[in-house]
């Protein structure tokens, strides 16, 4: 048979609080045991509060070639970004 | 009176060596997968077992030495003594076999050390409640992870059901010793220091019957149980063990490492 | 180093998209597994990664030799600890090597069929305990100053892993200098044994950087590509400056005669490791080679039934989670 086990991406979140982070990737035969590996690989220094996995090939990923079309038209808005006004010190703190 | 005190301090350092002989000599046969083991996951995983083990050993057999009053710490009682000293479960002295045997060794003694610790966090003794309530942790994962592969393996290709089979048939007779009570165990459990054997007897049945039904496997008819672990008359296996274990400690005895 | 000599591919592809890929990696941009990149990059890198894994793996085992065998309870929990972490960096580098193309179980069978390599030094035996101490403090310190720039390196996912992995070594080197310091202070025997086990290591370890690369083809290619950052001559002087001291420190010789320091070049004079040797364990004639192969063999095979058992199971629980829908 010999059959590979299936890859699976593992995010980790490392604090209460805060965002799952993708951490590196692991082989197991199915969701469960993708868990029990990402514990035992990943979480040996204390790593961890929670696991999520995620088989490899369920990730879409946005295409290398789309990077400019994607990711260069948010440079231009800069007003997002609070730096852009100016506002007076003696307003105080905002 | 005095002489009661005295006696319970013995079991009481029996008991603990029972308990830190049988996790060391575990950690030290799952250690010996180390590179060796069918997948890297695994590999790593076991690893973190045996670490669990090692951890407990040198917390019970700490305690023991302390208890003893005779200036051993857990090295002396791990590398210093010889097989008939020794008061681990014939269980975890069987040797590693195929990989099976392994995961059935163990999840065999999981079913059994989960639920004793659990047991154990309510001693009488603060100092054992202790060690027990950490070690739980450990062990309620180790439980987890070795019912869930009993069950994978037995219920997984021809060859994998037929290997756990064997791996069980081979290892049940040395099942019965855990929940084997003697004058030791009568006299800690008398005291509220530890729960009495037997009395772990249905969680370990339920748990056991429970995961080998799910695993598609079968206890073996016979009912003869090995014993003498506990009271230190071992199989073979275990003198060929401390034989490497201890070489260092025991060619060198004047060298601190 | 772990990845020793590793032969770089040619690129015959369009002129433009080569220059355009250099480029940014002379901007220090790194290259991710959906990026265009020339073949012979990709196949260099999963030579490269790939070699570096299996490195990982096989050096398991002479360390793994003493983990049964260590004189107190907490240098067994510590020595297990740290060959644990190698195979855990072994899976971090095939996980890298993945994102390439390649599948974990067809770089094991290119090991194990003798088509990759892994670095020689773990062909050499481990024969008293304070070789347990020679190889976190030599061995372990020639791969960091290989693995530590190596952080750098363009390819991301092999970056990623770097970085996970200096994080994690950084007990590796100094829980091999506290074993020689206990060794190096203890009784005459112990001493001895640290004696005899940095006169067996001390040349194994420089030759773990490879032969001189000045002239080498490959490795201007590679360092084109940033997958190796620095010569081996380079890293080899930097190992032996930096040890020199540490050896002194501990009492114990550098089995070298014409080890001495140059004041001019600020670094140490030292003598070649015997090349021809090198060559010859590389071949497979090294002490352990046999060993180490047949080792890592009897694992894959006595392990193909449980990592087929595992797989059936899981395919059975899949059925019938899809048969009660």
């Amino acid at each position: 048979m010999s059959s590979e086990w299936p890859l699976w991406e593992i995010f980790i979140r490392g604090q209460h609080g805060l965002n799952h982070r993708h951490v590196g990737s692991l082989h197991a035969p199915d969701a469960a045991l993708a868990i029990k590996h990402a514990r035992d690989v990943y979480t040996r220094r204390n790593e961890g509060v929670s696991i999520w996995v995620v088989p490899s090939d369920a990730i879409t990923a946005s295409s290398p070639s789309d990077k400019g079309p994607l990711f260069e038209p948010s440079n231009a808005k800069v007003y997002r970004h609070p730096t852009f006004f100016d506002i007076p010190d003696e307003v105080g703190k905002m | 009176m005095a002489l009661a005190a005295l006696d319970l301090d013995q079991a009481l350092f029996e008991g603990l060596c029972r308990l830190g002989d049988s996790t060391l000599v575990l950690g030290h046969r799952v250690s010996e997968w180390c590179g060796h083991a069918p997948v890297l996951e695994e590999d790593i995983a076991l690893a973190n077992v045996a670490l669990d083990l090692i951890g407990q050993t040198q917390m019970w057999l700490g305690l023991a030495g302390e208890v003893e009053g005779k200036g051993r710490d857990a090295d002396t009682l791990a590398f210093r003594r010889d097989v008939w000293d020794f008061r681990n479960l014939l269980l975890v002295e069987r040797p590693n076999g195929d990989f099976g045997h392994t995961l059935m060794r163990q999840f065999l003694f999981d079913a059994w050390h989960q639920p004793m610790l659990k047991a154990l966090e309510g001693s009488g003794d603060a100092r054992i409640a202790e060690i027990a309530a950490k070690a739980g942790k450990e062990v309620a994962y180790h439980l987890e992870r070795s019912a869930d592969l009993v069950i994978r393996l037995g219920d997984g290709t021809t060859e994998s059901h037929q290997r756990m089979q064997t791996a069980l048939d081979k290892l049940w007779p040395y099942t019965g010793e855990m929940m084997m009570a003697d004058a030791t165990d009568q006299a800690l459990a008398g005291a509220g220091i530890i729960a009495a054997p037997d009395s772990l007897r249905p969680a370990w049945d339920a748990l056991v019957g429970e995961v080998l039904t799910e695993a598609t496997l079968k206890p073996p008819e016979g009912r003869y149980m090995h014993k003498g672990g506990k009271q230190g008359t071992h199989s073979e296996h275990l003198g060929h063990m401390l034989t490497e274990m201890q070489w260092l400690q025991r060619a060198y005895p004047d060298a601190k490492w | 180093m772990y990845a020793q000599m590793v032969t770089s591919e040619a690129s015959n592809e369009d002129p433009e998209k080569l220059a355009a890929f250099q480029a940014r990696i002379d901007a220090g941009e790194k290259i991710e597994p959906k990026d265009w990149m020339p073949e012979g990059y990709r196949k260099t890198l999963i030579r490269q990664i790939g070699q570096h894994a299996h490195s990982e793996i096989v050096g398991q085992l002479p360390e793994g030799n003493w983990i049964t065998r260590a004189p107190t309870l907490e240098r067994k929990a510590i020595l297990l600890a740290k060959v644990q972490d190698e195979a855990g960096h072994g899976l971090y580098l095939y996980c890298a090597a993945e994102t390439l193309g390649v599948s974990r179980d067809e770089l094991t069978e290119a090991l194990l069929a003798g088509k990759m390599k892994y670095s020689s030094i773990f062909n050499y035996p481990t024969l008293n305990w304070a070789d347990i101490g020679a190889v976190g403090w030599l061995v372990d310190g020639a791969a960091i100053m290989n693995q530590v720039p190596l952080q750098r390196t363009s390819f991301g996912p092999y970056s990623r892993a770097m970085i996970r992995i200096c994080k994690e070594e950084s007990f590796h080197q100094r829980q091999g200098y506290d074993i020689m310091m206990k060794m190096a202070q203890g009784t005459p025997e112990q001493k001895a044994m640290a004696q005899d086990a940095l006169n067996r290591f001390w040349y194994p370890s420089l030759m773990m950087f490879g032969p001189s690369d000045r002239d080498s083809v490959h490795s201007a290619q590679s360092m084109a590509w940033k997958i190796k950052i620095n010569t081996n001559d380079e890293l080899r002087q930097k190992f032996v400056d930096q040890t020199v001291p540490q050896a002194e420190y501990l009492g114990l010789t550098i089995p070298d005669p014409d080890l001495k320091w140059n004041e001019e070049k600020g670094g140490y004079d030292f003598s070649e490791p015997d090349w021809s040797e090198f060559f010859e364990v590389i071949k497979g004639n090294g002490p352990c080679n046999a060993e180490r192969m047949e080792a890592r063999q009897k694992a894959w095979d006595d392990g193909a039934w449980f990592r087929d058992g595992l797989m059936a199971h899981a395919k059975k629980r899949a059925a019938a989670r899809v048969a009660a829908e």
